[in-house]
């Protein structure tokens, strides 16, 4: 007798070339609508530099901060194409997670580790690609992505260290993968 | 000839949003939902970020090229990253240890909390974390962080190539670098288990 399954499986991912040549023509029509490519970090930049408007103004209109520029002018930190885009990728992310069956609430680990220590280990590192996003002046897809197809030295720049350190540092950290 | 608007005109807002769904839509069908597909690129089970990353930098980069010479758009117009040399590296290479233990970089982490990823909630929490820690300790590295300026540097020239040379030799490694990864990735995926 066939099994009565309620739920179907999620369906498989797309061809991850196919992929890529749609990323590159989201990138392209970017650049060609906006001036400017994609990018993620931005957003919340732009969400901290707002909460800090509110709470602490003073520092925010001083040289001391790093998103003084957000605001010069008067301007309103949340008012960029950015803060739209993250909004954007937020609704992209759950149609595809809808479509493909995939919405689930779960926290991804590794087997072999704890919950626990998947989680210590993404607050970790989420901590680190926060600080290090602002010394590179945006993330993989700000500064990476958009770097190398506009050919900037700094997005190759940034691609050669995420990568390398990565691959530098991935023995120390095997344990929390495989 | 484009860019069509200005990066803060309304209708960037607009397109942003659009561009942004594509975006977000790409990186969950992909897989990059998922922190333990992602780290593979670095333990050689999945290639999948390389793959995808690749592919878009140079499908992107060549679709710039001939949109400037059919003079469609101006790449003198459009944004380019300054370099800053030293906050460049030192941003990067901070970036690639938080990406080994957190499995995540902003964009994809944003996608997959849409999906429901715990993990990526927390990634979030963390690098929001992380920018106000920044944003606090500015003045001690504002002079680092500003230093040795190159402005919008574009690699070819730094090289003393030509555009289309440049571009080409890229094509040409990424292509090298997929047939490579899929070769160890196929060595690779028979001994470990399904993720």
């Amino acid at each position: 007798m066939e099994e009565v399954k309620l739920q179907k499986p999620p369906k498989k991912y797309m061809n991850p070339y196919l992929a890529g040549v749609l990323l590159g023509i989201v990138i392209l029509l970017s650049f060609y609508f906006t001036r400017e490519g994609l990018g993620a970090s931005g957003a919340f930049k732009r969400g901290v530099a707002k909460v800090e408007q509110i709470i602490i103004p003073s520092h925010l209109d001083s040289e001391d901060s790093a998103f003084h520029h957000y605001v010069t002018g008067g301007k309103d930190p949340l008012k960029n194409r950015l803060v739209y885009m993250i909004v954007g990728v937020f609704i992209g992310g759950f149609l595809s997670g809808a479509i493909n069956r995939r919405l689930k609430l779960k926290l991804e680990h590794s087997p072999k580790i704890t919950s626990r220590k998947r989680a210590i280990a993404a607050l970790i590192g989420g901590a680190l690609f926060g600080i290090g996003s602002a010394f590179g002046r945006g993330c993989t897809s700000g500064a990476g992505l958009d770097g190398m197809a506009v050919l900037a030295t700094s997005g190759f720049v940034v691609v050669a260290m995420i990568f390398g350190v990565g691959y530098a540092a991935a023995w120390f950290f095997r344990k929390l993968w495989i | 000839m484009g860019p069509l608007f200005t990066a803060t005109d309304e209708w960037s807002f607009v397109i942003a949003l659009v561009i942004g769904i594509a975006f977000g839509f790409i990186l969950e069908s992909a897989g990059f939902s998922s922190s333990r597909k992602l780290a593979g690129v670095f333990y050689g089970y999945d290639f999948v970020v390389l793959q995808v990353f690749f592919t878009a930098a140079i499908t992107a980069a060549i679709g710039l090229l001939f949109f400037e010479y059919f003079g469609w758009l101006d790449l003198s117009a459009i944004w380019i990253n300054k370099f800053y040399i030293g906050s460049a590296i030192l941003g990067g290479g901070i970036m690639g240890v938080g990406f080994i233990i957190g499995g995540f970089c902003p964009g994809t982490s944003a996608c997959a909390l849409a999906v429901g990823k715990i993990d990526a909630m927390l990634f979030l929490g963390g690098f929001i974390g992380g920018v106000i820690l920044f944003d606090a300790f500015f003045p001690f590295y504002k002079g680092f962080y500003k230093a040795n300026n190159m402005g919008g540097a574009l690699i070819y020239e730094d090289l003393g190539m030509e555009k289309q040379t440049f571009l080409l030799l890229f094509v040409l490694v990424a292509l090298a670098s997929f047939i490579a990864t899929a070769y160890i990735q196929k060595r690779v995926s028979k001994k470990s288990e399904k993720y």
